[in-house]
């Protein structure tokens, strides 16, 4: 018997099957969890087709987090998979590769570091707003950072906009706990997706990453991130809240 | 065993559903990112797509080596055979 069983989970973000988002998928679902997965826009005709290689078939729905109309009937077009929801993973981060991410952080507009934050942070309490009447006691919702603590080589403001993310969860965390919900989350170490791909420069930190990291860390492996979230969306974290849990091989905790 | 011909007529298929390029255009010598105007987002789609259509695994390393159809079609007749 799974950790998630009869867990009706959303993992919004799943595009390749290299993604966070579809290792989380396949991990819930082995663990007993009946998941729906989203993307939206162009990105939705490969999650279509990378959906037909999780273990059980999986809806997928269509969520651009920065329209309304999606967010407004999110609720009714999932209902027609789940009768309601005990888990959310927020696997959602954009920013304009050229002038947001890589080289300078100077020079950037305000119009791609508005996109940036608003897709990367804010949507976390737009799409728990909106699927909030589906919840219930119980129930989590688990995002995915990158330690915004501190600044990083060619992330720049998307390290601003995970900035964001992070303070949102403590604010989602602080105003759900009365109703038993937990917002949590997982600050993973860098893992080659495609998503990463698009970051100019990234690549820099996967080297050192594996020569720190007490644990040692394989960017490929999107399996011990994966397993992480499914482990807060369990019933086996549930007096954690407002956290921020580094599934990063210890590289947070050293000093060099 | 499929021809190069199927395989180039069955990739055509998919880049026609993907990018919605005419069948017929797409042929051997095309470049999908010059000629056929091809990008990176449908790019990773055909890929998908492929793979499944021959059962066959593309690894990411690989695609960028693929700059022509005949590229795609000579990749896939090598992991068929």
């Amino acid at each position: 018997m799974g950790i998630l069983e009869g867990k009706r989970i959303l993992v919004a973000g799943v595009t390749m099957d290299s993604s966070i988002g579809f290792a989380v998928a396949r991990t819930a679902q082995e663990q007993g969890a009946t998941v729906v997965i989203s993307n939206f826009g162009r990105a939705l005709g490969i999650t279509r087709r990378i959906a037909g290689r999780l273990p059980e078939p999986a809806p997928v729905i269509e969520l651009d987090v920065s329209d309304d109309e999606h967010l407004a009937t999110l609720g009714d077009r999932l209902r027609e998979h789940v009768d309601g929801l005990d888990g959310l993973v927020h696997s959602i981060a954009y920013g304009n590769p050229e002038t947001v991410l890589g080289g300078g952080f100077l020079g950037a507009p305000w119009a791609d570091v508005a996109q940036a934050v608003q897709v990367s942070g804010y949507s976390l309490a737009a799409v728990t707003e909106a699927v909030l009447p589906m919840l219930s006691r119980g129930s989590s919702v688990v995002g995915m950072t990158f330690d915004a603590t501190v600044a990083w080589p060619a992330y720049n403001w998307m390290g601003v906009a995970k900035a964001s993310l992070e303070s949102t969860a403590r604010y989602l965390a602080r105003d759900l706990g009365a109703q038993g919900i937990r917002v949590n989350l997982v600050a993973a170490g860098p893992l080659q997706t495609l998503a990463a791909k698009a970051i100019p420069g990234f690549e820099q930190l996967e080297g050192m990453w594996a020569e720190r990291s007490p644990l040692g860390w394989d960017h490929q492996d999107t399996g011990p991130t994966a397993r992480s979230v499914v482990g807060l969306l369990s019933d086996f974290f549930p007096a954690t809240t407002g956290e921020i849990v580094h599934v990063d091989g210890g590289y947070h905790a050293m000093g060099a | 065993m499929a021809t190069t011909e199927e395989i180039r007529a069955s990739l055509a298929d998919i880049v026609n559903e993907v990018a919605g390029i005419p069948a017929d255009d797409v042929q051997l010598d095309k470049s999908f990112v010059d000629d056929l105007d091809v990008d990176s987002l449908s790019m990773v789609e055909v890929v998908v797509a492929a793979e499944e259509k021959f059962d066959v695994k593309i690894p990411d390393d690989e695609v960028k080596n693929l700059k022509t159809v005949g590229d795609a079609v000579a990749f896939i007749e090598r992991q068929l055979s």
